[in-house]
């Protein structure tokens, strides 16, 4: 969701400021630190190498997940390193507004899936999202769902490889080529041996890094600004006539805000469309939730992992903030090369060298690396299941006329395990050559994921949505998607129609985009199953509502009941809206 | 959690905090009583390490004692 945007502060940047200095230097107890914990992660794998023998054990972690271990992982896989430096760039540039990432563009997503959506994934036992589309409307659109995700999962984590390479070199002062091969031959360790129960266990771990490392700043922040009044009064003395602590008050306008986007942009494009089809349809998240060990616990996890997401801003939007408060005079990456000062895209790593002593500096770096590998273990577990379950299997079974023994599938998992971490490792070199390639994949991967929402959410939600509806609907929305994008190259000008303003940004423009792809997407699907025949009721029980026998929850108490929950943590999402409107 | 006699997550991370509690409180513990003419990190009087490796004994023992595989249940 926020490839665009890494790309923009952190990528280009750094490939121009690229140079030998580096922001801080580590000491035997910070070094000792990130050893211990590459030890550990491998240790995790080669432990749970004995659960992961079977194709339930290697691509489902055996579905044997608490709701707590399916909700921190849900998290986790979604908190990239470059994700931390990027938003806490980001809040530095546009101030709390990049809060909207993580709130509007998050919680009401992830309620969905946990209440409406996650009992027909969970019901259908499918392996996969492409899996679900395989069962609701045949191989057509899941094969064109499955390869696109499959190409686009390990061309993006090559991307984040290099970009997290980058960073350790700028923050470090580490070789790039030692950054891309420990990281990802140690990711490509632990999955091999463990899968995706592997995976999930070393997520949670790295969630906890994340939080314990990334909290020394906000902590440290708020006691020298003094508190958050006095964050807020020293941003003002050093930026007055700037707002960067109102979330909505600046969205009557594009001109108003600095991220150039008008409210319904963020309401509709981001909150809607843009979210909804990352939280509830892109399998590296969803598959985290497959794995929980019930119907109860699979609509707790992303139940459970939206509290925490709500938190994230804490450690990655507040450091930020603080940077404003406390460090003002970082600039744009340009400037900053010309004048040789540090930019914004640095604030997270500048911070941690202002407060983190001894041991915490190590524990810092390792939430870094811990948020990358996170990442890119939730890309490759999830490019293997797609790849074995949904591409690889029907040809098998096609050329071969046999079915395949289950052993047979997690030897091709864990070759395409390796095979994936191959991929990426060349992505990042390729990248490194061209750098435009990174527009190009990113702008591909987000031309998917708004018309596959529309499939999805239909194919479930309407029971009279045909197979051949499935698929044109998701071809029409891809293809318009291309078309929008392939416009507004050719001719800037088209920025004032499809984004409704020439004083639309880059985000604002993504935003627009995906709304009218999923909105056409929705549209043809609707009109190809009026024209088309219905699948027969039988056919779609445990697929859809309406043909579904959803379990009863009436003998759980209210306050295990997952609606609940779900209503308590959309109250303070609410909340904490108005409070920081 | 993946079969009857499998090690919980919890105990993997309460050993990790535990190591590096450990690890950080000693490293911090010398500035305490004997504080540096020079210092690198803004607020060192604070002696932030110390605490936090403190810190992550309480949570990494607290995890160890009550996810350890020997424990009876």
């Amino acid at each position: 969701m926020g490839n665009h945007m890494i790309d923009r502060l952190i990528l280009r940047p750094l490939l121009l400021f690229f140079g030998p200095t580096s922001i801080v230097s580590l000491g035997w107890t910070d070094t000792f630190v990130i050893v211990i914990y590459f030890c550990f992660v491998i240790g995790i794998g080669f432990y749970l190498m004995r659960y992961a023998k079977t194709g339930e054990g290697f691509f489902m972690a055996g579905r044997q997940m608490t709701a707590w271990i399916a909700g921190l992982s849900f998290v986790a896989a979604n908190l990239g390193s470059l994700e931390l430096m990027g938003w806490a760039a980001s809040a530095y540039q546009y101030g709390i507004l990049a809060t909207h990432w993580y709130w509007i563009g998050a919680i009401p997503a992830m309620l969905f899936l946990g209440i409406v959506m996650m009992p027909f994934y969970y019901i259908s036992r499918t392996h996969s999202v492409p899996g679900y589309l395989k069962l609701r409307y045949g191989e057509g659109a899941s094969l064109l769902s499955g390869v696109s995700f499959g190409f686009m999962t390990v061309l993006m984590s090559g991307i984040n490889m290099y970009a997290m390479a980058l960073v350790m070199k700028v923050v470090l002062g580490w070789d790039i080529h030692f950054s891309i091969w420990v990281s990802s031959l140690t990711v490509m360790v632990y999955v091999v041996l463990g899968g995706l129960l592997s995976a999930i266990f070393n997520e949670v771990l790295q969630f906890m890094l994340i939080w314990l490392g990334a909290l020394i700043i906000p902590v440290l922040g708020l006691v020298e600004a003094g508190g958050w009044s006095g964050m807020v009064d020293k941003i003002h003395a050093n930026f007055p006539g700037g707002d960067y602590t109102h979330l909505w008050r600046t969205m009557g306008s594009f001109q108003d805000n600095p991220m150039g986007i008008h409210w319904t942009g963020i309401v509709f494009g981001l909150g809607f469309v843009t979210s909804f089809a990352y939280w509830t349809t892109d399998f590296l998240v969803v598959q985290r939730v497959l794995a929980a060990r019930d119907l109860r616990s699979a609509k707790m996890a992303p139940i459970i992992g939206s509290a925490f997401k709500m938190m994230v801003p804490f450690i990655v939007i507040l450091p930020g903030l603080l940077g404003l408060a406390l460090i003002p005079g970082l600039v744009g990456e340009q400037q900053a090369v010309a004048t040789g000062g540090h930019s914004y895209n640095e604030v997270l790593p500048l911070m941690l060298a202002r407060y983190a002593g001894p041991g915490l500096l190590g524990l810092g770096v390792t939430a870094l690396i811990a948020g990358f590998m996170s990442g890119m273990a939730g890309n490759i577990s999830a490019f293997a299941t797609v790849w074995t379950y949904d591409i690889y299997k029907p040809l098998h079974i096609k050329l071969s006329k046999n079915e395949g023994t289950d052993a047979h599938y997690v030897k091709i998992g864990r070759w395409c395990t390796i095979i994936g971490v191959f991929i990426s490792i060349g992505t990042a070199y390729l990248v490194q050559q061209f750098a435009s390639i990174m527009d190009y994949v990113q702008a591909l991967f987000s031309f998917f994921v708004a018309p596959l929402l529309g499939t999805v959410l239909l194919g479930m939600l309407w029971k009279r949505t045909t197979k051949e509806a499935g698929f044109w609907g998701l071809f029409a929305g891809i293809a318009s998607s291309v078309g929008m994008w392939a416009w507004v190259k050719i001719d800037p000008g088209a920025l004032r129609i499809i984004a409704l303003s020439e004083h639309a940004k880059d985000m604002a423009e993504n935003m627009y985009r995906a709304l009218w792809s999923w909105l056409i997407c929705v549209g043809v699907t609707i009109i190809v199953s009026y024209l088309t025949a219905a699948k027969p009721e039988t056919e779609l029980v445990g697929l859809v509502r309406g043909c579904t026998q959803i379990p009863s929850e009436g003998d759980v108490p209210l306050w295990k009941r997952p609606i609940f929950w779900a209503t308590v943590i959309f109250v303070v999402f609410v909340a904490l809206n108005i409070l920081f409107w | 959690m993946v079969g009857p006699r499998s090690i919980s997550i919890w105990f993997f991370i309460g050993i990790l905090l535990l190591i590096y509690g450990i690890a950080i409180f000693a490293a911090n513990i010398s500035d305490y009583f004997w504080p540096p003419a020079e210092h690198t990190v803004v607020l060192w009087q604070l002696h932030f390490g110390v605490w936090w490796g403190v810190l992550l004994i309480i949570i990494g023992a607290t995890y160890f004692m009550s996810f350890r595989p020997w424990k009876k249940k």
